[in-house]
């Protein structure tokens, strides 16, 4: 079960939300002080692609966000309800929603911006939704914390 | 924090120029009055924008987005979008996007006004 899970409707006022969140957790899970600006931009950008998406398609259903503070790891988990109707479970090469996702180039600098900022991050989608998963290390938390 | 923007006009070495002085977090919410301003801008004809980044406390793929489409908008008319940043956090996602090769960044809002291409 993750630490912390976030549902929210998909409105571009609600990602900023996300990011405070993400960022608290984070801290609370032992990740870098000169990491969290990189979390909170990352699950930023992973949350606008999402409302982009269920706006666009019209979807009614909240982008959930799931905050998991592992042994070892912090992992972000950014879900949307956009199916990929395209059987290679890739959101960038997919079928009918990226054609149109990425027509101003938008989409695709969201997810530019996440790649160039986190190491560990992978990108799936299933006929249900697309999924971001990326993950951080943590340092050791000392008792008092 | 939300989004604030003020405007003003400054004659350089080189010309007229307007300071566009923007702070607070520029996401997808914000990022749309922003547009907006660049937009009117440009509408009335101030083709040489300089924009302040100094007082930004975060910026996101939607923000450079609207960066990118005010410096297309000015060049069409043959002007310019210089920045004013400083800050590491900014900076790299200018770095890390490859957009340091779109736009002139300044450290002083007095060095991007005097600027000449």
């Amino acid at each position: 079960m993750a630490t912390v899970e976030l549902r929210f409707s998909a409105q571009p006022e609600h990602v900023r939300t996300a990011r405070l969140v993400a960022a608290a957790v984070a801290r609370r899970a032992g990740v870098d002080e000169a990491v969290l600006d990189e979390v909170r931009l990352a699950v930023g950008e992973a949350c606008s692609r999402a409302v982009g998406l269920h706006r666009s398609h019209g979807v009614t259903a909240p982008i959930r966000v799931e905050l998991t503070d592992e042994e070892k790891t912090f992992s972000i988990e950014v879900g949307d309800e956009v199916p990929v109707l395209g059987d290679n479970g890739s959101h960038a090469s997919g079928a009918a929603r990226s054609v149109e996702d990425d027509a101003d180039g938008e989409d695709e600098m969201g997810l530019a911006v996440i790649k160039g900022l986190v190491d560990d991050m992978e990108v799936s989608s299933t006929d249900v939704g697309g999924l971001i998963r990326m993950s951080w290390p943590t340092a050791p938390v000392s008792a008092l914390r | 924090m939300d989004l604030s923007l003020s405007t003003r006009n400054v004659s350089g070495p080189a010309g007229d120029r307007t300071v566009v002085e923007v702070g607070g977090e520029i996401d997808v919410y914000t990022a749309p009055k922003l547009r907006e301003q660049l937009v009117e801008l440009v509408n009335d004809g101030s083709y040489h924008l300089v924009v302040d980044m100094e007082g930004v406390d975060f910026l996101d793929s939607t923000g450079l987005g609207v960066l990118v489409g005010g410096l297309k908008r000015v060049r069409a008319h043959e002007g310019s979008l210089r920045l004013v940043c400083n800050q590491e956090r900014i900076l790299k996602i200018f770095r890390i996007t490859g957009l340091t090769k779109v736009f002139p960044i300044h450290t002083t809002v007095d060095e991007a006004v005097a600027a000449t291409d």
